[in-house]
């Protein structure tokens, strides 16, 4: 095995956004280190020519014609909101 | 020292479908909050986005019009990253291998005056590439509401090259970009409503300098105007900056339209990591000749080319065209009436940029709802070419024509305007007029061209006004050689 | 009649009972809501159910029936449905914590479909969270027993699928596979699970784990049972662009016309030799041993890229699962945490997410965020997916020989309880017999074969892509002459 990795997991955890506890970073990392050194022994292939795979059939060209099919009603779309005001989803004041 | 601006556009514009991008919910504006919503719209769970094949027809037409290549092969993308605007917090957009590469806008800058042509260059394209639009936050002094209906309508990138180098060359790509969508059908692009969108990135370096200076991404240029102003301003701020001797850094800045002035937004933060990848939702696109040609037919003759063609197959003024070519109904209404009588082509036009325009816009009246018809206009021109009625007259006559859908001869009979007497007796009152008058025929004979308008005028007061001014003046130039 | 029993009958009785009026829906259904109250206390199969929606859609199908309009073979019989598929009005949770209070606004696809074959939906069954996982331990909701041993885990992710058939609180069920987790817990509990061709059923409804690897399938008693519910799922579907283009065969009729043929099985060897010490590996070899008893030909085949698959299989699935999953956020319809700095906007994702995802969501999450985070992308997830290649090629290369591979479903029997914790490495290897199938998009069938301690073992029958019909048929051929389908756990 090459070299073990070391993972940033505060870099990854913000990068999915989750909160971590300092005890789940140790956790989380030394797993995750553990698991990334397994999946290491995919560099002893030898992939220089092969096409990557990213649908198990190769279809191209689907698609749907452009018309309007159908929509949820507003009250269904917004029912399961943690919070609604006006029909529409609230959340914190975003500074863009 | 001298400093230059080098500009470079993201410019997003929607594509008019009937549905979304990627599922088949309504695509819209100005409606209620989140009535355009399905689970794909919302990032429901199981949700499955589909393409839609008219918003790939739309890019491809917006690529081939802007001369890129459209290669044979695309993919799709996720973009991934957290936002409120974002249903599924990734957008599904063509990150390596989007549908148009390269190309070029072809612009037209401001002539010296609004009568003469300015000068047009190439402003080239890096690619143009499809992705979904996001939702709408509505800002509240304590939280934000997210409104999704404007999520997931088809939005395409242009990408220009860093190759403008001033606001007013801004102005003119995104002018020239949005007749050209109009053009095609592509989209309306009208800014208000959010179909077409700009942002700028603009740098200023010491001219003979090779390197870029510092990158300034400048954002809410929400029009065409705060485009030319917004990065007008900023090359100002920035050049001004640079001669004080400080360094510009890489920061986002957003153009105020209220205050007329930019302000920072952020500074340099890290590099977003988007983590891209193949979206296994979607399967790629391929295009072949055939997909690419029956598009290529779709496209209509675009607006500078048409432009060319106007002034010269018609000899009109560049000053009529570039009224009547922005307006691709508004062309095409003025050539259905000149290609049946070239030669009064100038007339037409004249009377479509002039008496039309004001009408229309008096009356709020939409073109496709003008009651006048190129044939009916051409009707008018034709009595007023032949000197059936003055000028003046075909004033009244139009506005008749306007409200009621006659056709010229048709209000000129009905409101007794043609003339009732014939050239014989307009002979006679010239021959009336030049024996009452001796000082003006004197004075015209002796070399005064104007007094002239005298006897005119005596004629046509004879004829109540309807005698055609030009046949009287050569009546009378006849009579006093 | 018998009521109490009609539980543990398989479809294909009881289709027939109700097609002759000896029993009707509603009898079936309560004696499957009696069974349910019973023993669920123990199995813990179901995250929650509706007992009187169920019996309403059964007296519905009793009168369709009585108007002779009968929908056709599952017509009026219950069908559990894995926490994962969008049921309109009803709860999706996912087992999560985050969609915990979700009720879905629309039907998936494969529930559409079912609802229009006259099943009674029945039901909502736990599974790990987001179906990431081999036990559903990693389940918010509850923990699910193994009927067979309730201190064993039932296998998982479709834990309560497998658990809720082998039970008699069902008597078919649909779960999803991404990397074994329809099979794997068919094995464990001694039920038949089959993960069709990806492509094969549509995924739109299905909370999506990793798109190009996940499946929905059917769950039965008996290979008939599995295959009517297949039928009824499958097909192209507009709304999911993998869904794939091909005809759908007649699987009842499929199995009856293959009967009999003489297959050529093949054995890979990797599968075999890595095994050795496998527990289940004696149960398996029987079943071989039968096939070739009946004239099939068994050859051994190579699987050159077997020992990459779970490496490859991780990378992928994370990757897809981490983006995937980052549409539940606290905005929308999830889990929003009490509290978080409003002034950080970013604060409310952070917090909500760690409250609502348990400890094998993050760890997969983070895992795929990380492979394919700027600068290793190439080294882990283009790596990845030409490895996937190598792997589907390995699979073309032995179906030019073979009709179809013979495996065990899983390394071992069931194992107790927390058996894994704290190694997450050691339950991703126990996939490993069934997370090439995901990777090559072929389907795979388990069914019971035997026993190992007084615990269910499963075969594991991997097909042709689209050749459902074809291992559907060949394990049919083995149930036939074995009596597992009328075995079931001292419960």
């Amino acid at each position: 095995m090459a070299e073990a990795p070391h993972i940033d997991i505060d870099k990854v955890a913000e990068l999915a956004r989750i909160a971590l506890t300092e005890e789940e970073k140790t956790k989380f990392s030394s797993q995750l280190e553990s698991i990334l050194g397994y999946i290491d022994k995919l560099n002893e292939l030898d992939t220089t020519n092969v096409e990557p795979t990213a649908h198990p059939h190769s279809v191209e060209n689907v698609w749907r014609e452009d018309r309007a099919t159908s929509e949820l009603p507003t009250c269904e779309a917004v029912k399961n909101a943690p919070k609604q005001r006006q029909n529409m989803f609230v959340v914190p004041k975003v500074v863009e | 020292m001298e400093y230059e601006a080098v500009i470079g556009l993201e410019v997003h514009v929607q594509i008019k479908t009937e549905s979304k991008i990627f599922s088949g919910s309504r695509s819209g504006y100005g409606y209620e909050p989140n009535t355009l919503v399905d689970p794909v719209v919302l990032g429901l769970p199981g949700s499955l986005p589909v393409m839609n094949k008219t918003a790939l027809d739309g890019i491809i037409k917006a690529g081939l019009a802007l001369n890129c290549t459209v290669p044979d092969y695309c993919k799709w993308d996720r973009k991934n990253y957290f936002y409120p605007d974002s249903p599924n917090n990734y957008q599904i957009t063509q990150y390596d291998q989007p549908i148009c590469d390269g190309g070029f806008v072809e612009i037209e800058m401001e002539g010296e005056t609004r009568a003469v042509m300015g000068s047009h260059r190439k402003v080239a394209l890096t690619r143009i590439h499809l992705e979904n639009d996001v939702g709408k936050l509505n800002h509240f002094a304590e939280d934000s509401l997210v409104d999704y209906n404007r999520a997931f309508t088809p939005l395409m990138e242009i990408v220009s090259e860093p190759d403008m180098h001033s606001g007013a060359e801004a102005f003119a790509f995104l002018t020239a970009i949005r007749q050209t969508m109009i053009y095609c059908g592509i989209s309306d692009c009208d800014m208000e409503k959010g179909q077409m969108r700009a942002d700028a990135n603009i740098s200023v370096r010491p001219v003979g300098q090779k390197e870029l200076g510092a990158k300034i991404e400048l954002k809410n240029l929400n029009s065409i105007t705060g485009v030319k102003n917004g990065i007008e301003y900023e090359i100002k701020r920035q050049t001004q900056e640079l001669k004080k001797g400080r360094k510009m850094t890489q920061a986002t800045w957003r153009w105020d339209a209220d205050l007329g002035r930019t302000e920072l937004m952020r500074e340099k933060e890290d590099a977003h990591d988007y983590r891209y990848f193949p979206d296994p939702d979607l399967m790629p696109v391929r295009i072949d000749d055939e997909w690419r040609e029956r598009i290529r037919c779709e496209i209509p003759e675009l607006p500078f080319d048409k432009q060319r063609r106007f002034m010269q197959q018609y000899d009109i003024p560049y000053s009529i065209t570039s009224v009547l070519v922005p307006d691709w109904e508004l062309s095409e209404y003025f050539e259905r009436a000149a290609k049946q009588m070239p030669k009064w082509a100038q007339a037409i036009g004249n009377y479509v940029t002039n008496d039309l325009l004001r009408e229309l816009s008096d009356s709020n009246t939409a073109l496709s709802e003008c009651k006048i018809s190129p044939d009916g206009l051409l009707s008018l021109v034709e009595v007023i070419e032949k000197g059936v009625i003055t000028k003046q007259i075909a004033k009244d006559v139009f506005i008749e024509m306007f409200n009621t859908g006659e056709s010229a001869t048709e209000v000129i009979e009905r409101k007794g305007l043609k003339p009732d007497f014939d050239e014989g007796q307009v002979k006679d009152w010239c021959q009336e007029v030049v024996d009452e008058n001796p000082r003006p025929v004197e004075d015209f004979r002796s070399g005064n061209d104007k007094a002239l308008n005298a006897l005119l005028g005596q004629v046509m007061k004879k004829s109540r006004g309807k005698a055609s001014p030009q046949i009287v003046q050569g009546l009378l130039k006849e009579l006093l050689s | 009649m018998m009521s109490a029993e009609l539980y543990y009958k398989s479809a294909s009785e009881l289709s027939g009972l109700l097609n002759r009026r000896e029993i009707s829906s509603v009898e079936l259904t309560q004696s499957v809501i009696g069974r349910t109250k019973a023993v669920d206390d123990l199995v813990q199969a179901f995250n929650s159910f509706d007992e009187k929606n169920a019996l309403a859609q059964a007296a519905d199908s009793d009168a369709r029936r009585n108007r002779g309009e009968s929908l056709g073979l599952l017509d009026g019989i219950p069908v559990g449905i894995k926490d994962v598929l969008a049921v309109k009005d009803q709860p999706l949770t996912c087992s999560s914590k985050i969609l915990a209070d979700f009720v879905s606004p629309y039907d998936a696809t494969c529930i559409q479909k079912i609802k229009r074959s006259g099943a009674v939906l029945w039901g909502r069954l736990n599974m790990d969270e987001f179906a990431m996982g081999s036990s559903t331990e990693n389940s918010a909701t509850k923990i699910t027993g193994n009927p067979w041993k309730l201190d064993c885990i039932p296998g998982g992710s479709s834990g309560g699928s497998a658990a809720a058939v082998s039970a008699g609180e069902s008597i078919v069920s649909l779960g999803s596979d991404t990397g074994g987790s329809i099979r794997q817990p068919a094995s464990h509990c001694g039920v038949v699970g089959l993960k069709p061709t990806y492509g094969r059923v549509s995924r739109y409804g299905l909370a999506a784990f990793a798109s190009s690897l996940d499946q929905v399938g059917p769950l039965g008693r008996t290979v008939w049972d599995t295959a009517v519910l297949l039928q009824s799922i499958s097909g192209h579907d507009i709304n999911d662009s993998t869904s794939y283009k091909v005809d759908v065969p007649n699987y009842v009729q499929a199995i009856k016309q293959l009967k009999g043929r003489k297959w050529t099985f093949g054995l890979p060897k990797e599968y075999f030799e890595s095994a050795s010490d496998t527990a289940s590996m004696g149960p398996v070899k029987e079943a071989i041993e039968f096939y070739k008893s009946i004239g099939c030909e068994i050859k051994e085949v190579t699987l050159p890229h077997t020992a990459y698959a779970v490496a490859t299989y991780y990378i992928v699935a994370t990757a897809e699962a981490s983006s995937n999953l980052a549409r539940y956020d606290g905005i929308r319809y999830t889990h929003r945490a009490e509290s978080f700095d409003a002034k950080d906007s970013v604060d409310i994702y952070r917090q909500s997410r760690a409250e609502g995802f348990g400890n094998e969501v993050k760890r997969r999450v983070l895992l795929g965020t990380y492979v394919l985070s700027s600068g290793y992308y190439d080294a882990y997830y283009l790596k990845a997916q030409k490895t996937r290649t190598l792997i589907r090629r390995d699979f073309e290369e032995a179906f030019k020989d073979v009709d179809a591979l013979l495996t065990p479903t899983a390394p071992s029997p069931a194992i107790k309880r927390g058996a894994h914790s704290g190694d997450p490495l050691s339950m991703y290897l126990s996939d490993i017999y069934t997370i090439s199938a995901n990777l090559a998009g072929i389907p795979g069938l388990s069914v019971p074969c035997g026993y190992v301690d007084g615990l269910p073992v499963g075969l594991q029958i991997l097909g042709k892509p689209f050749k459902e019909d074809e291992i559907l048929a060949m394990g049919n051929e083995f149930e036939s002459v074995h009596n597992f389908k009328n075995e079931h756990p001292p419960l």
